[in-house]
């Protein structure tokens, strides 16, 4: 209980965050040249100038900025992101068709990056300076550097054009109607590669901080003691030392989180995946403000809400944060 | 001299100096080599590598040399990622002094304000800004900048917490000095080397910010990007997957050399560190 209270507390102390960021976001956009109005009546083949304001005071438009911050705030709270203009439906439903897949992008190349990096980072660890590190290490490196669009594109050269293996593209297969457990392999199949893009810079980052936190932990007292205990290699590196050099592991899931939405921006409008990602820039690209501002909203909350779980995640791993306090 | 010492003696370090020479002699000598317009016709599109003894890394499909491309690209990415590095820098070492120097509700507020801009994924307040002020290529530098202090300003407010009741501050308080000058006379200098070195990381990742958003053509079209030309590769990609390829690994090329680096640097700098 005691875990949840603090860690509810953290997430009490980010709503001002949330405020101040949807505050910041909607007054940036006022600079925005043209208004919903204004793609409206492109989309509509123009107008007169009655035609126009009248639209403008229907949504409100028309009003002084800070009555428009005012009113926006206060269908916030409603959960009533506004409604876009180029999709014709609410902003919520327009998010909500979207957010699952880049959910499921960003949890599968999550448990890639986690998982591998941890092993990996074990494994130089153990070695360290021998030549499994100094390949490991240089490998991390490399994929840090390789910038993920272009590892995607090559991706889709040699495994969906050359082997064919994996498709080029989609999250599932339109031309046949799959249910149930082959549906769920089919979209499995759609999602390897566009994972393994997102996967392998965050896969970079794990493992040099898990080989960085083993090699400090692995010379710690208690782990001299564990030895000395003639407990065996296996058991002192699993129980002792992996456990404490988690710790900075699971600090950075909830630091990468953000960075992760951003990075499936690109992923996505590479693999042609239906997400949030691509909604964003679509509404870049498109000028639908109000449903750019509500991507921004629900993004910030994805970050929050993972934070959360960190921070269980955290309290669970080492049980000195919620007794110290 | 010793630290110049310890840096020649890390293998990884050497290659990453050389290479980034290698991408300064590219940026450098492109004017000479290629006196062309590098985004103006060059020959028939599409033309594999080798395959034309003129253009020696092939052309793309508006016929554009792609050796051509590369080399100017070099300048592009260079600039971006230094000027993008040097905006987020000094915004980063402002708010982070202050915060760390004054504490209380000044350090309460900005911090806040760094949380929010750490909660907001940066790729996308990229593309707001982006959609906002537009895409020429210092806009486009700027708004990376911009999307990047909240690290460099979180490093420099733990270095300003960690020196400023240091003796060295006292005594240069006690003679009455005022407050700016002790936070960017006194403190900043000891401050400083740290966030240098972190400037290494922000510099590979504006680097690769900037190509994403070339890639996503929301950059500058009328400049000689490397990731401009990955993105126009994609539309042939079926067949002639080089036009995208051989950009990539110039980008993969310049980000490696800026981090090896960087890491060369910190290894050198801070010898007890080395080794993690």
């Amino acid at each position: 209980m005691r875990i949840l209270s603090l860690a509810g507390r953290r997430l009490a102390a980010s709503v001002p965050t949330v405020l101040l960021i949807l505050i910041g976001i909607f007054l940036l956009l006022q600079f925005a040249p043209g208004d919903t109005v204004d793609a409206m009546m492109a989309q509509m083949g123009g107008g007169d100038a009655a035609t126009a304001r009248e639209l403008r005071k229907f949504y409100g438009l028309d009003l002084s900025v800070a009555a428009q911050l005012g009113n926006y705030l206060w269908r916030l709270v409603r959960f009533d992101l506004g409604f876009s203009a180029i999709y014709g439906k609410p902003v919520v439903t327009v998010i909500a068709e979207r957010l699952p897949a880049t959910l499921l992008l960003m949890i599968s190349a999550l448990s890639f990056a986690f998982f591998f990096g941890l092993v990996l980072g074990v494994v130089a660890a153990r070695r360290v300076n021998k030549w499994p590190d100094t390949l490991i290490s240089t490998l991390g490196l490399i994929f840090y550097a390789t910038p993920s669009f272009w590892f995607g594109l090559m991706a889709i050269v040699v495994f969906s054009i050359y082997l064919q293996w994996f498709p080029p593209g989609g999250l599932e297969d339109i031309t046949t109607v799959n249910t149930g457990l082959w549906r769920v392999l089919d979209i499995a199949r759609h999602l390897v590669l566009p994972t393994l893009t997102l996967g392998f810079i965050y896969l970079a980052i794990y493992l040099r901080i898990m080989r960085a936190s083993m090699l400090e932990v692995q010379n710690l007292d208690f782990v001299r003691t564990a030895r000395a205990k003639g407990l065996d290699e296996t058991r002192v590196v699993v129980r002792h030392v992996l456990r404490n050099a988690l710790l900075p592991m699971v600090t950075l899931i909830g630091l990468q989180a953000g960075t992760m939405l951003g990075g499936s921006v690109v992923v996505e409008s590479v693999f042609s995946l239906p997400g949030l990602g691509r909604l964003a820039y679509e509404s870049v690209i498109q000028r639908d403000l109000n449903t750019l501002l509500g991507i921004v909203f629900v993004s910030a909350l994805v970050v929050i809400a993972v934070n959360f779980v960190t921070d269980l995640l955290y309290a669970r791993l080492d049980p000195r944060i919620t007794s110290g306090v | 001299m010793d630290a110049i010492k310890r840096y020649l003696r890390s293998p990884p370090a050497v290659i990453g100096l050389v290479l980034l020479v290698i991408v300064l002699a590219m940026a450098l000598s492109a004017g000479w080599l290629f006196p062309r317009d590098p985004l103006s016709l060059a020959g028939r599109p599409l033309q594999w590598p080798m395959a034309n003894p003129r253009f020696w890394l092939g052309t793309d499909n508006s016929g554009r040399d792609i050796a051509a491309q590369i080399f100017y690209g070099a300048r592009i990415s260079l600039l971006i990622g230094l000027v993008a590095t040097l905006v987020s820098i000094v915004i980063g070492i402002v708010i982070g002094a202050l915060a760390g120097y004054y504490g209380g509700r000044t350090d309460t507020v900005l911090m806040r304000l760094t949380e929010a801009f750490q909660t907001l994924p940066n790729f996308l307040l990229l593309l707001v800004l982006v959609a906002v002020f537009g895409s020429n290529i210092a806009t486009v530098t700027i708004a990376i900048g911009v999307v990047s202090w909240p690290a460099p300003a979180r490093l420099t407010r733990a270095e300003f917490l960690s020196l400023r009741n240091r003796e060295f501050v006292q005594a240069a308080r006690t003679p009455g000095m005022r407050d700016l000058r002790l936070i960017f006379g006194e403190i900043l200098p000891n401050a400083l080397p740290p966030v240098i070195v972190y400037a290494s990381v922000v510099m590979a990742v504006a680097i690769l910010l900037e190509s994403a958003l070339a890639f996503l053509r929301l950059s500058d079209p009328n400049v000689a990007s490397w990731g401009n030309l990955i993105g126009l590769g994609r539309d042939v990609l079926r067949s002639e997957w080089y036009v995208s390829a051989i950009p990539g690994l110039a980008i993969l090329v310049t980000v490696l050399a800026v981090s090896l680096v960087g890491q060369g640097l910190n290894d050198a700098f801070n010898p007890r560190l080395k080794g993690r």
